[in-house]
C-alpha cells in the first residue's frame, strides 16, 4: 500500500455531561419514557424561545483550554435548516461561522510510536436531534424526543491522520480527555459519543486531496478502524480500476465489516445556515477562562510524566494508571500510604483483575485505597509475604476486614524469627536425606523443593528470604 | 430578476410546499416580482458596513444549569395529530 | 383626561379601572356589556375568531371578589382581548391559520400573564393576517376583517381584528404585535392609538414567531393614557425571552404630564413625496403645526436610505420566517394532510394545505434569499442596509427628539383591491417599516380625517423613548379630540 498514502479526518459530536439540556430546562438523563424529557422548546412549539446554559459554555471552554485552542471572545449561534423527523424546529441551532473554540491540537503516537501532533480545526457548541425508531412497525417511524436538545460539542480535526491506527489514538485520546475534565461521560453505548470520519486516498507524494468519503455510524473504537481500514481497500480498488471515487456518506455495517453507501433520495441539503435571530452572541472575557483555567485538573499527559518522575514507575504503568482520572485518583491515595512500585503493581495487577471479574468500575472497588495501602504496608513490614498477602486480599475483598484484622483472625502473621525457622529447616533436613544428599551432590534446583516443604510445615507463613538463607546455610553440610 | 420555473421547484422542495399545477405559474410570477423588487438593494453603497443581525447591542445571557421543567406529555400530547404509547408517529423513513 | 361619565363602551382603560375600583359598576356587569355588543356587532366586523365569554364571566367574578377584599392589582376588571398570535393556555390560538385551527397551547404569553395578573379579564381572541403576514387583514384563513368605519374596507394589519374590535368600541383595548408596521398601520386606518415598544422592551415568549428580530408585541388603544398604563404592565425582563432587555421599566403614566416646550420634532423630507395621499398630508401637517403651536420646533431630517426600508424587511422578514415556518410540519402539532403516501408528502401536502398563500410566498421568498448563491446577494446585503438604515435614524436622533409624519400613504383602502400585487401591498408599510428595522419605539394616533376615514399620525423615537413619544401623543390629545371619534353604527 506504500504508493497510497491515506488521509483521515475525525469529527467527535460528544454529548456534554449537564443535567439540563442546552436550550431549555428538561434533564438529559438518559432511558426516560419516550418524550417525558422533551420541553416545549424542545419540541419546537410555536412561540417558545432558547436560552443557553451557561454551563455548556463552561464545558466547551474547558475543552479549549485543555487542548491549546483558542476560545473565542464573541462567538454566535447558528441555524442550520433541513427537515427530518427528529428535528422540531426544522432547523438545529448550531455555531457556523463563530465557533466557540478554533485552532487546538492534541499529541499522539504514530505507528512508529513517535509523537505526533493533530490539528484541531474547531469545536462548537449545538444541539442534538431526537431518536427515530423505524423497527417494529411497516407502516410508521416512531419519534421520541427525549434526546433534542441535549448539549452536543462537535470537534473537527485536520487532516492530519494517516492510518486507522492514528484514528484511533486521537479518539482514544480524546475520549480520555473528555471524561478526565468531567465534561463527557464517552458512553459509546449510549451514544453520547459519536465519531464520523472522513476518509480519502491519495499518491504518495500528491499534494491535492482525493475525494473523501464520510463514513457514520462508527460507535466503538474498533469499529472506527475496521470500517477505515475496509473504505481505504475500496478506494484503493476503485481508483486502481480506473474509476472515480464518489463523494458521499456511507454506513459501516458491524455484521458484514463493510461500507455502504447511504440510500438517500433526496438533493444534496443546502443548509442556509444564517445567525439565529433568538439569540444573541456570546461574550466571553478573560476572566471567564481565567476562572475556567483554575478550575481544569491535571490533564493525562501532564499526570504521566509526574507519575514517572515521581513515582519512579514505568512509563508503560504509567500510561495505563492515567487512563481514568479515577485510576490515577485511586493509585495515589494508595500510594500516599506505601511504596509507589508496589502500589502500582497491585492496582495493575490483583486489584484490576478483581474488578474485571466482579465488573465493577474502580469507584466501585470493594477494597478503598487506603486499606490496600494497609495491605502492602504489612508485605513492606514483613508482617506477611507477598503470596499470603493475595489471600488476604481476597479476605479484604470480601468484606471480612482490613488486612491487619484479616491477617489476626486468621493467624497468618509470618514467622521471621531465625530460631524458629531454623528448627522447621532442621525437621525438614532430617526427614528428607535422600534429596538432601542429592542436592549436596550438586542437584540445585531441588532447593524449591525443600523450600515447598519448610512452608508447607509453616503453612505458608514463614518469610521465604529468611527460609532460603537458613536453608542454604544448613545444607551447606 | 424572473424566476425559472425549475428554480422555483427546487426552492419549494427545500421548503416542503407543494405548489398546485394550476397555481404554479402565478408563484413563479409573483415570486419573480418580489425578487425584482428587492434586487433594488444591489446598488446600495455597503462597503465595509457590518450586517446588523439584531437591534439590540447585547451578549447572550447565561442560564444556570438545572432541570427546571416539569413536563406533562400527555397534556401537550394532546395537539399531536398521531402518537402512539407516546412516540410521535410519521411514514415510515427507509434508509 | 376627560373625568365625564359616558356608556361603559366608550370609556378607556383608565376610566374603567377607576369605575371597577370606586365601585361605579361591577366587573361582571362590564364584561358581560361589552359580551353583549360583541355578539350584536361582531357579525359585521369578523374581528373575533374566539370569544371566551365564559372564562371572561368567571374572571370577572373573581375581580369583583380581588375589588371587593381590598386588594387588587391595576387594571382589576378591565376587559382586554389578545391577537390570535398570543398563546392562552387551554384557549384556541390559530395565528389566523388553517394550520394551528386546532391548536390549544398548555401555556400563557408573557405578555398574556402579565396582563391577567394585573386583573384584566380577556374576552377572546382577535382575528389577524395569518402568521401576522400582511397589510390588510384579507390572508386570514378565518376570513377578512371589516374596518368599522366602512365595513367594504379593510381595518389594515396584522392586527385587523384587535384594531376593528378597539375602534368599534367592542373592547377598550388590546394586544398586537408589529414586525413592519402591523399594530401602527391598523391603528392609523382604524382611528385608534397604536403602540410599538423598542425591540426587547417586552417578552415575545409566547408570541408565535414570524420574523425573530423584526416582531415585537404592543397594544391598541384609544389614549396614550391606556397605552402608557398597559405598557408599564407587559414591559420588562423576562428570562424565558434571551432578546427580551434586563433593563428597568420607567412609569409610563408619570412621564406623560412633560410640556411639548422646547421638543424638537423631525419631519422627514422623504416622506411627503407622491407616494403620500394628498388629504392624509394635510392632516399631518396640520397635527405638526398643532404641535408647534404648544411649543415644539419642527426641522428637517434626512433618512437618505428609506426607500430601501421595503425592499431590506422584505429580504430579511421573510429570511426569518422561512426558518420560523419549518416547525409546522404536521408532526407534533397543527394542521396534518390526510393519508400521506411517504415523509415528503406529509410535509409537503401538510404545509402546502396548511398555509395560506402569502405565508407560503414568504416562505418562499426566504429559502431563496438563503439559499446558497444567494444569501450574500441578498440576505447578508440586506442586513447592511438595515445597519445603514439604523444609522440614518441615529444620524437624525442627533439632531432631535422625536421624528413625526405619516403613519400610512392612504386612509384605508377597499377589501379586495391591493389583493392582486403583493408589491403593492407591501409599500403599506413604507413609513412603518423603518423602526422595525432599527427596532426603534413607534406609536400611532389619530389626527383627523380624510373625507369619513380616519388619518394617523407617527411617531418615532430613539430606543427606549417610549415614555417621550407616549407623553407627545398623550399632550397632543389633550389638545385634540380625534381620538374620541367614534365610528357610525358603533357609539
Amino acid at each position: 500500500m506504500s504508493a497510497w498514502e491515506t488521509v483521515i479526518g475525525l469529527e467527535i459530536h460528544m454529548q456534554l455531561a449537564t443535567v439540563s439540556k442546552i436550550f431549555s430546562g428538561a434533564a438529559t438523563a438518559y432511558g426516560a419514557e419516550p418524550n417525558t424529557q422533551a420541553s416545549l422548546i424542545d419540541l419546537g412549539y410555536p412561540g417558545v424561545l432558547p436560552v443557553l446554559n451557561a454551563e455548556a459554555v463552561r464545558m466547551a471552554c474547558k475543552f479549549g483550554l485543555a487542548v491549546n485552542a483558542s476560545i473565542a471572545s464573541r462567538s454566535v449561534f447558528a441555524r442550520k435548516n433541513y427537515f427530518y423527523p427528529d428535528l422540531p424546529k426544522g432547523y438545529q441551532i448550531s455555531q457556523y461561522e463563530l465557533p466557540i473554540v478554533s485552532r487546538g491540537e492534541l499529541l499522539i503516537l504514530d505507528d512508529d510510536g513517535r509523537e505526533k501532533r493533530v490539528g484541531i480545526t474547531r469545536a462548537h457548541l449545538e444541539e442534538d436531534a431526537g431518536k427515530s425508531l423505524h423497527a417494529g412497525s411497516d407502516e410508521f417511524s416512531r419519534i421520541d424526543l427525549n434526546r433534542a436538545g441535549t448539549p452536543l460539542l462537535e470537534i473537527v480535526s485536520d487532516p492530519d491522520l494517516r492510518s486507522p491506527k492514528e484514528a484511533v489514538a486521537y479518539m482514544r485520546k480524546i475520549h480520555t480527555l473528555v471524561r478526565y475534565l468531567g465534561i463527557s461521560d464517552g458512553n459509546m453505548q449510549e451514544g453520547s459519543f459519536r465519531c464520523d470520519a472522513n476518509v480519502s486516498i491519495r499518491r504518495r507524494g500528491q499534494q491535492t486531496l482525493g475525494t473523501r468519503t464520510e463514513l457514520k455510524n462508527l460507535n466503538s473504537f474498533r469499529f472506527v478502524e475496521k470500517a477505515i481500514n475496509f473504505e481505504i481497500e475500496r478506494q484503493r480498488e476503485v481508483l486502481e480500476d480506473g474509476n472515480t471515487v464518489v463523494q458521499e456518506t456511507r454506513l459501516y455495517d458491524a455484521d458484514l465489516d463493510e461500507t455502504r453507501a447511504m440510500r438517500t433520495k433526496e438533493e444534496a441539503n443546502d443548509y442556509r445556515y444564517f445567525p439565529d435571530p433568538d439569540l444573541l452572541p456570546v461574550e466571553i472575557d478573560e476572566a471567564f477562562i481565567r476562572s475556567v483555567r483554575d478550575s481544569l485538573p491535571e490533564l493525562p499527559d501532564a499526570k504521566r510524566q509526574r507519575f514517572v518522575a515521581q513515582y519512579d514507575i514505568r512509563q508503560a504503568d504509567a500510561e495505563i494508571l492515567t487512563m481514568s482520572r479515577a485510576t490515577a485518583d485511586y493509585f495515589e491515595a494508595v500510594a500516599a500510604g506505601t511504596d509507589a512500585r508496589l502500589a502500582a503493581n497491585w492496582v495493575l495487577g490483583d486489584l484490576s483483575a478483581a474488578l474485571n471479574r466482579d465488573g465493577l468500575e474502580i469507584e466501585q472497588s470493594r477494597i478503598p485505597p487506603e486499606q490496600l495501602a494497609g495491605l502492602l504496608e504489612r508485605i513492606a513490614d514483613k508482617t506477611i509475604s507477598g503470596k499470603i498477602a493475595k489471600d488476604v486480599f481476597e479476605g479484604m475483598w470480601a468484606g471480612e476486614g482490613s488486612a491487619s484484622e484479616i491477617i489476626e483472625a486468621r493467624g497468618l502473621r509470618q514467622i521471621t524469627d531465625s530460631s524458629a525457622i531454623e528448627a522447621v529447616v532442621d525437621a525438614v533436613i532430617a526427614a528428607h536425606s535422600g534429596q538432601v544428599a542429592e542436592y549436596r551432590a550438586g542437584k540445585d534446583k531441588l532447593i524449591g523443593f525443600f523450600v515447598g516443604q519448610v512452608m508447607k510445615d509453616t503453612r505458608g507463613k514463614a518469610n521465604p528470604a529468611e527460609v532460603n538463607r537458613i536453608l542454604k546455610e544448613r545444607l551447606k553440610g | 430578476m424572473s424566476l425559472t420555473q425549475d428554480q422555483v421547484r427546487r426552492i419549494a422542495l427545500l421548503a416542503r410546499l407543494k405548489l398546485e399545477e394550476s397555481e404554479f405559474d402565478d408563484v413563479v410570477d409573483k415570486l419573480s416580482r418580489i425578487v425584482d423588487f428587492v434586487d433594488q438593494l444591489q446598488a446600495a453603497p455597503t462597503e465595509g458596513v457590518v450586517p446588523m443581525a439584531h437591534p439590540l447591542d447585547q451578549a447572550q445571557r447565561l442560564r444556570p444549569d438545572a432541570v427546571t421543567e416539569q413536563i406533562d406529555r400527555d397534556a401537550i400530547q394532546v395537539n399531536a395529530p398521531a402518537v402512539k404509547d407516546g412516540f410521535y408517529l410519521v411514514p415510515k423513513v427507509l434508509g | 383626561m376627560s373625568e365625564e361619565a359616558g356608556a361603559l363602551h366608550v370609556r378607556t382603560v383608565a376610566e374603567l379601572a377607576r369605575g371597577v375600583r370606586e365601585g361605579e359598576f361591577t366587573a361582571s356587569e362590564l364584561t358581560e356589556a361589552l359580551l353583549e355588543r360583541i355578539r350584536g356587532l361582531n357579525e359585521d366586523l369578523n374581528a373575533f375568531i374566539t370569544v371566551t365569554a365564559e372564562q371572561a364571566l368567571a374572571v370577572a367574578t373573581a375581580a369583583d371578589r380581588a375589588r371587593n377584599s381590598g386588594s387588587a392589582p391595576p387594571l382589576n376588571g378591565v376587559p382586554i382581548v389578545h391577537k390570535d398570535l398570543f398563546c392562552t393556555s387551554g384557549v384556541l390560538t390559530t395565528c389566523g391559520s388553517r394550520m394551528l385551527a386546532n391548536f390549544v397551547p398548555p401555556y400563557d404569553a408573557t405578555v398574556v400573564q402579565r396582563l391577567t395578573n394585573a386583573g384584566a379579564v380577556t374576552l377572546g381572541k382577535t382575528n389577524m393576517d395569518e402568521f401576522a403576514m400582511g397589510s390588510s387583514n384579507e390572508t386570514s384563513w378565518f376570513g377578512p376583517v371589516a374596518n368599522p368605519w366602512d365595513t367594504s374596507r379593510s381595518p389594515g394589519g396584522s392586527s385587523g381584528g384587535s384594531a376593528a374590535a378597539v375602534a368599534a368600541r367592542l373592547v377598550p383595548a388590546a394586544t398586537g404585535t408589529d414586525t413592519g408596521g402591523s399594530i401602527r398601520q391598523p391603528a392609523a386606518l382604524t382611528g385608534t392609538v397604536g403602540l410599538k415598544p423598542t425591540y426587547g422592551r417586552v417578552s415575545r415568549h409566547g408570541m408565535v414567531a414570524f420574523a425573530s428580530s423584526l416582531d415585537q408585541a404592543g397594544v391598541i388603544t384609544r389614549s396614550a393614557e391606556d397605552a402608557a398604563m398597559l405598557l408599564g404592565v407587559i414591559a420588562g425582563f423576562d428570562e424565558r425571552d434571551s432578546t427580551c432587555l434586563d433593563r428597568p421599566v420607567p412609569d409610563y403614566v408619570a412621564g406623560l404630564r412633560r410640556p411639548l416646550k422646547g421638543l424638537k420634532i423631525g419631519i422627514v423630507r422623504q416622506h411627503f413625496d407622491e407616494g403620500l395621499d394628498p388629504q392624509c398630508a394635510s392632516r399631518i401637517r396640520a397635527a405638526l403645526d398643532v404641535l408647534r403651536d404648544e411649543g415644539a420646533s419642527l426641522r428637517e431630517v434626512d433618512l437618505p436610505n428609506l426607500a430601501l426600508s421595503v425592499p431590506t424587511y422584505y429580504v430579511v422578514a421573510p429570511a426569518e420566517c422561512s426558518s420560523n415556518m419549518s416547525r409546522f410540519d404536521g408532526v407534533r402539532f397543527g394542521y396534518r394532510a390526510d393519508s400521506p403516501e411517504d415523509l415528503l408528502d406529509l410535509y409537503c401536502r401538510s404545509r402546502g394545505e396548511g398555509f395560506g398563500a402569502e405565508v407560503r410566498r414568504r416562505i418562499l421568498t426566504g429559502t431563496y434569499v438563503l439559499s446558497a448563491g444567494y444569501y450574500d446577494a441578498y440576505y447578508l446585503k440586506a442586513q447592511k442596509v438595515r445597519q445603514l438604515i439604523n444609522q440614518d435614524f441615529r444620524n437624525a436622533f442627533g439632531d432631535v427628539d422625536v421624528i413625526a409624519g405619516p403613519t400610512a400613504p392612504t386612509t384605508a383602502f377597499a377589501l379586495g383591491e391591493k389583493t392582486d400585487d403583493p408589491i403593492t401591498m407591501y409599500l403599506n408599510d413604507i413609513y412603518t417599516i423603518g423602526a422595525n428595522l432599527a427596532g426603534l419605539p413607534a406609536i400611532s394616533l389619530p389626527c383627523g380625517f380624510a373625507g369619513k376615514l380616519p388619518v394617523g399620525l407617527h411617531l418615532v423615537g430613539p430606543h427606549f423613548a417610549e415614555e417621550r413619544i407616549l407623553n407627545v401623543a398623550h399632550q397632543y390629545q389633550l389638545l385634540t379630540d380625534w381620538h374620541r371619534a367614534c365610528p357610525e353604527g358603533f357609539a
